[in-house]
């Protein structure tokens, strides 16, 4: 009795986590490509009605949104670079177990975890380093997560194991060569988590954009979402929807079928490349998290 | 003679062994420097620059030249109106945060946990993991788009089902701002805060489900015997480092939500640093107020560590 009771249950709240989760995730679709007075009015719960792209023309109208999807792209691609080229190796030295400066250094990198400087002191940094307004701090800035490191040298220490470090100095490997044909490719797992883990951090960076960036061309996504999404400023292509206002806005009644496309069109690269590399997650977060 | 010789040779034996290891080593650190020199100019540079709160901040010297002025900046703080409100609502966020969005990845992990379809498990799983990847902006767009009094979804289902009073504005009313905040949180981030309690459960050994049944344990009786003890020293560790980061309420969040409707309750010690910081230039008032949230926020991670430790054996350091 108690257990069918706890079956039942089980099975209540996993089929309402998965609705309360997908429904508002597949509503912005078909939002996205109804008729926006029917979405308003709640017609649109199932099936879109009356479908169209409009919202969709309009961002491919609108070179803001190309702007800012470039900029995003740079800094995501060079940033994630960047970032594993720091992480990996790093990770690798610190997984060494005789390499004694590790006890020294591990802790003063986890203590940035907890503590730091603040806002004021890393934005004047930053300023003094004469890294504002350029592309180079949406690269540079955040370049290694310790968090990231951990799981990586965990995954190190506690997956490729030592005798095959030992064996291979004894055929006269160095340790760059060793890092680099033996434990990289036995370490997809935990690159594909570290790297998902950059890439959509660099994606959604928000925060060091705001502070850091004031130039307009150098803009990442965000930030361009921002102000359509959430300041409500008018599409710089004029969108001639006939119902417009004045030059330079779009009608209200479409703003919010734009504004379902957007989230859509900004989202997707990022849930693209998550299947791909979800069979790796729970393997490369149990490992660094645990021991955290 | 033969003594020398013997020291002699032990000496280069030595030496060589210490010559390998340093080139060895050497290598090593090669690979860990860019590293180092990361985290030592951008972590550890504006800890340095943490003086500035002490210091009257000048243009012309940079982060560290001013003249000092001791406490001036905290007092300043301490005794603004400000203070009171920034503080109260940062901790209202954060302990509100805590007591409904900590316990909920563990239900879910424990609910993951109980399915038995390999296949329903992984649609579940995948699905709640999705919101995660949503930026913080287009989160708060949602939110408005989905709670506006007018045209919202959400809004007018709560409403049509008498949840909610027909006058209410989700998005603008002081009073909805801290369930608006917390609820988006979970539902955000509660499948991705899973994974780690999923897979502290798929390492219990199924010895002790066996055992379980035999002494004649219900379901409920496993989860609380066997499964919750299991994944005990993850809870302690997790809430231990989310007690650090109490008063480390998410800033993109709440500067993307907050406006003039709700800003009594949205203003939090974070946002607030960067409105007098960054945007009024008040650099060493913003430190100071800053350092203050940081101090705070340690204490409590030690204070929670501490208990943990006493009470049982977990401890983060």
């Amino acid at each position: 009795m108690a257990d069918r009771l706890y079956t039942l249950i089980v099975v209540l709240v996993s089929i309402a986590a998965f609705l309360m989760v997908a429904y508002p995730l597949y509503f912005i679709i078909i939002a996205s490509v109804s008729n926006s007075t029917m979405v308003s009015q709640g017609k649109v719960i199932l099936w879109p009605k009356d479908i169209n792209f409009y919202g969709y023309e309009q961002i491919f109208k609108d070179t803001r949104i190309w702007q800012g999807y470039f900029n995003t792209i740079v800094y995501t691609v060079l940033g994630t670079i960047l970032n594993l080229l720091v992480t990996l190796p790093a990770a690798y030295a610190l997984a060494h177990r005789k390499f004694k400066a590790r006890r020294v250094i591990m802790p003063l990198f986890v203590f940035t975890m907890y503590f730091g400087g603040g806002m004021i002191p890393t934005y004047l940094l930053i300023r003094d380093l004469h890294l504002l307004n350029t592309p180079w701090v949406m690269i540079i800035n955040g370049a290694i997560s310790v968090f990231n490191l951990i799981i990586t040298r965990t995954f190190f220490e506690s997956s490729i194991p030592e005798e095959l470090y030992e064996a291979a100095t004894l055929d006269g490997c160095s340790h760059f060569r060793y890092f680099i044909s033996v434990v990289i490719p036995l370490s997809k797992a935990v690159i594909s988590v570290i790297t998902l883990y950059y890439m959509v951090g660099h994606w959604n960076d928000f925060f060091n954009a705001l502070l850091y960036i004031n130039t307009d061309s150098l803009q990442p996504l965000q930030i361009i979402l921002r102000n359509i999404l959430l300041s409500n400023q008018a599409f710089a292509g004029g969108a001639g929807s006939g119902a417009g206002a004045g030059a330079g806005s779009y009608a209200q009644q479409f703003a919010d079928q734009i504004k379902y496309a957007v989230i859509i069109v900004s989202t997707v690269p990022v849930l693209m490349i998550y299947p791909f590399i979800q069979k790796y997650f729970e393997k490369g977060v149990m490992i660094g998290a645990v021991k955290g | 003679m033969k003594q020398a010789q013997l020291n002699g040779s032990q000496h280069t034996l030595q030496g060589k062994s210490w010559l390998q290891k340093l080139g060895g080593q050497y290598q090593l650190w090669i690979m860990v420097l860019p590293a180092i020199i990361y985290i030592a100019i951008f972590c550890y540079g504006p800890m340095y620059g943490i003086q500035l709160a002490f210091r009257d901040f000048d243009f012309s010297k940079g982060l560290t030249g001013g003249d000092w002025v001791g406490f001036k900046y905290f007092e300043q703080y301490f005794n603004s109106p400000m203070f009171w409100p920034t503080l109260r609502n940062t901790f209202v966020i954060a302990f509100v945060s805590i007591l409904f969005g900590f316990p909920m990845p563990i239900l879910l992990a424990l609910v993951v946990n109980s399915i038995r379809s390999n296949k329903r498990k992984r649609v579940l799983q995948t699905t709640v993991y999705m919101p995660y990847f949503i930026s913080t902006v287009v989160l708060v767009a949602l939110l408005q788009i989905m709670l506006s009094p007018t045209t919202g979804l959400i809004d007018g289902l709560l409403k049509t089902l008498h949840l909610l009073p027909a006058d209410t504005n989700l998005i603008g009313d002081p009073g909805s701002f801290v369930p608006v905040y917390v609820i988006s949180a979970i539902w955000q981030t509660c499948g991705w805060n899973s994974i780690i309690f999923i897979a502290a459960l798929s390492s219990v050994d199924s010895q002790l489900y066996d055992a379980a049944r035999i002494d004649g344990a219900n379901r409920w009786q496993t989860v609380w015997h066997v499964e919750i003890p299991a994944i005990l020293p993850t809870i302690i560790i997790l809430l231990i480092m989310n007690m650090g980061n109490i008063l480390s309420v998410g800033f993109e969040k709440t500067f993307l939500m907050q406006n003039s409707l709700n800003k009594s309750v949205s203003e939090v010690i974070s946002t607030y640093v960067f409105n007098v910081g960054v945007k009024s230039n008040q650099f060493s008032f913003g430190s100071a107020v800053g350092l203050f949230n940081t101090v705070i926020n340690f204490m409590f991670l030690i204070l929670a560590n501490s208990l943990a430790k006493k009470s049982s054996n977990i401890s983060l350091m």
